[in-house]
């Protein structure tokens, strides 16, 4: 405002067509690029979530025909769908798990003690996710092919749950890696001094500051295994998760049920963050 | 005697190749207030972290109230800590913060409520017990690292150089009201600066380090008065050191001559053991008069010129050359010559006079390479 007054004055009234749009581009760029950003960014969900409300004719869900909430209702209503889902979120749950577990294990030891093959470590965290998927998925299943024998052989839920772990572990090491870097050793020192040993040193002190780290690589973790469709059709076998379902569906036509469950996801996620940013204004 | 709070034996710490803290023998009474003194790196924090557990001596050992405590872990030591950056656990409030130690010792909820209290009323925070470290001033949180570490009631009580972080002004206030809490609740306070001082206003003993040794103990006045080394005698006010060489006795006073001759007096306990020395006068304890002005008999006297004259006010500062080309500082109160036009002028000459029990000696060091750390006088 103020910046804007003090140009008007020394522009005084013979304020050119260029001065007068270059105030108008100054004001609204950042608008209209933004606006055009999230448009692009949401345009793609806002389509499945009107079709979920959709009541097309036929298999074929890609003509608006009327508003119905039938779907909504019975989201389940096609077969092998709920299996599906339950899968993934089985999956995903139990490698959210173990990986944040792990992984946060992992980013402890790297920044915390030097130790012989820290370099060689650091360096190995970075391959799962530089590794293109279709890559990783393929030597998965030679490796599972090679074991030959159970529980890896035939492919399972087992085989998916492992393939998970092992890229998730990645992400967490590294986003709870960046949490450990600027902290402060001597809080640690702090509370021994204080009469904590080293477990109450960790849960009173360590884990609640690098807590939110945690949170969000866990929610990272989800959210890959979730939706990893490459290498899960390498490992799964027999096995359907969601992502593997609708690409199957979609074959012969996608069932308004998985628009609603792909809405239903995603306003969990929303949920997720709006959460966490109402927790870290409290906190602040 | 007071008892011994904390003994340390022919303590060593390395790391890698660094000779930190070299074969260091201490004992701090109980209820004292104990500064390691000295310049940045020379081992003060070293020591400290070795007393309260955070490191682990190379050599030696370490004693609490007689009890060899050199291998356990700071959990199980009756000392506590105020670090120089605070270290204020930031997801707890000011009440958690110093309720800490207390929960760890599983003290009942009652009591913890009336010990912090206390402490909130002792550091003068009474009202902040909601606030987090983030929320809170420097001078607020020196305040309440102070309450979370004395609310355990320690035998010892480390601090590592907690006012650094403070302006000038802060820091005086806070020196005052360390010294105040410290007498108060009579705990042993070892104390690490590198603020002279702040040690010399604060201490009942000091020992001023240099690297990773003492080079004396004793209390201020006599580490001032009466320095035992050329280290001391830099590092503590500004003094002015001249070569001499022993010659005889007069009285109760040992003579030294400079080098041109000139005898010095000097109180003859000083000089046992000695042969090579530089004799010390500090620059507050020197007068300047005019040259034909008569010196109280016995007094040490020597003659030059003034070669620059800074007026501080409270006193003023005087560089004067001696014959031999030595220059000595020499402060004067500003009560006979009071205003600027009755100083001294430089190009003026004068003759110093000082009493020979303001003289000390230190012995001249082989080590020359030592002399760079000395500031200048
Ligand atoms: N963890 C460490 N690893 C290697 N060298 C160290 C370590 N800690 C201290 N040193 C070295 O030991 C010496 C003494 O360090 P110390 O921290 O005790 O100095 P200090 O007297 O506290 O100095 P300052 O006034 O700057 O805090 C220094 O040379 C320092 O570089
Ligand atoms: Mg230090």
């Amino acid at each position: 405002m103020a910046r804007e007054a003090a140009v008007t004055e020394l522009a005084g009234p013979r304020l050119g067509w260029l001065d007068r749009f270059a105030r108008v581009f100054d004001r609204y760029l950042l608008l209209i690029y933004t606006g055009f950003a999230v448009l692009y960014l949401m345009l793609p969900i806002f389509v499945i979530a009107l079709f979920s409300v959709n009541d097309p004719i036929g298999r074929s869900n890609v003509a608006w025909r009327a508003f119905t909430l039938k779907y909504w209702l019975d989201p389940f209503g096609v077969p092998g769908l709920f299996d599906a889902v339950a899968t993934s979120l089985k999956i995903a749950f139990a490698s959210t798990v173990v990986a944040t577990a792990l992984g946060t294990l992992i980013a402890l030891a790297l920044v915390r003690y030097q130790f012989r093959g820290a370099g060689a470590t650091n360096l190995l965290i970075f391959i799962p996710m530089a590794t293109p998927e279709i890559v990783m998925g393929a030597s998965l299943l030679t490796m599972f092919v090679a074991i030959g024998r159970p529980p890896f052989f035939p492919l399972n839920e087992l085989t998916i749950l492992i393939a998970h772990i092992m890229f998730n572990i990645s992400y967490v090491v590294v986003t709870v890696r960046a949490r450990l870097v600027g902290f402060d050793r001597h809080l640690e020192e702090a509370a021994m001094d204080l009469g904590a040993n080293e477990w109450a040193t960790f849960w009173r002190v360590t884990f609640p500051l690098i807590l939110p780290g945690i949170i969000a690589a866990a929610l990272l973790a989800f959210s890959l295994s979730i939706d990893d469709f490459v290498i899960t059709n390498f490992t799964a076998g027999r096995t359907v998760t969601f992502p593997m379902y609708i690409w199957g569906a979609a074959r012969i036509g996608i069932p308004v049920q998985v628009n609603v469950i792909g809405t239903l996801i995603f306003l969990v996620a929303v949920g997720f963050v709006a959460l966490s940013v109402v927790l870290g204004r409290r906190r602040a | 005697m007071a008892p011994i709070d904390v003994r340390l034996v022919g303590v060593t710490k390395r790391f890698g190749d660094t000779l930190a803290v070299d074969h260091i023998d201490l004992e701090v009474e109980s209820g004292e207030f104990f500064s390691l003194l000295g310049p940045s790196g020379c081992g003060k924090t070293t020591t400290l972290r070795m007393i309260g557990g955070f490191e682990q001596p190379t050599e030696g050992r370490i004693e609490l109230q007689g009890e060899d405590v050199t291998w356990l872990p700071p959990y199980r030591r009756n000392v506590n800590t105020v670090f120089q950056n605070y270290a204020l656990f930031p997801h707890l409030n000011v009440y958690d913060n110093i309720a800490f130690g207390l929960r760890r010792r599983r003290v009942p909820e009652r009591e913890i409520r009336a010990r912090v209290a206390e402490m909130l009323r002792l550091v003068e925070l009474t009202g902040f017990e909601k606030r987090r470290p983030s929320q809170i001033s420097g001078g607020q949180a020196q305040r309440v690292a102070l309450a979370r570490a004395l609310v355990n009631r320690p035998a010892v009580l480390l601090l590592d150089e907690p006012l650094g972080a403070l302006d000038l002004k802060l820091r005086k206030q806070m020196q005052v009201e360390l010294k105040r809490i410290q007498q108060e609740v009579g705990i042993t306070f070892i104390y690490v600066t590198h603020d002279q001082e702040e040690a010399m206003t604060m201490s009942d003993r000091i020992a001023v380090m240099n690297r990773g040794r003492y080079e004396q103990l004793g209390d201020p006045e006599s580490l001032y008065e009466r320095p035992a080394s050329r280290f001391v005698a830099g590092f503590l006010g500004v003094s002015n050191l001249l070569p001499a060489i022993l010659d005889g006795t007069v009285g109760d006073y040992a003579v030294a001559r400079l080098r041109d001759d000139t005898p010095v007096r000097i109180p003859r306990g000083q000089t046992a053991g000695l042969s090579r020395i530089e004799v010390g006068v500090r620059p507050e304890k020197i007068r300047l008069r005019e040259p034909d002005e008569p010196v109280p008999d016995g007094h040490n006297t020597l003659t030059g010129v003034v070669r620059d004259a800074s007026y501080m006010g409270v006193s003023t500062s005087y560089i004067v050359e001696i014959r031999g080309g030595a220059r000595l500082t020499v402060y004067e109160q500003n009560v006979e010559r009071a205003t600027r036009s009755e100083l001294w002028r430089p190009g003026e000459e004068v003759r110093l006079s000082w009493s020979p029990d303001h003289t000390f000696v230190v012995p001249v060091e082989d080590d020359r390479s030592s002399d760079e750390e000395v500031p200048a006088a």
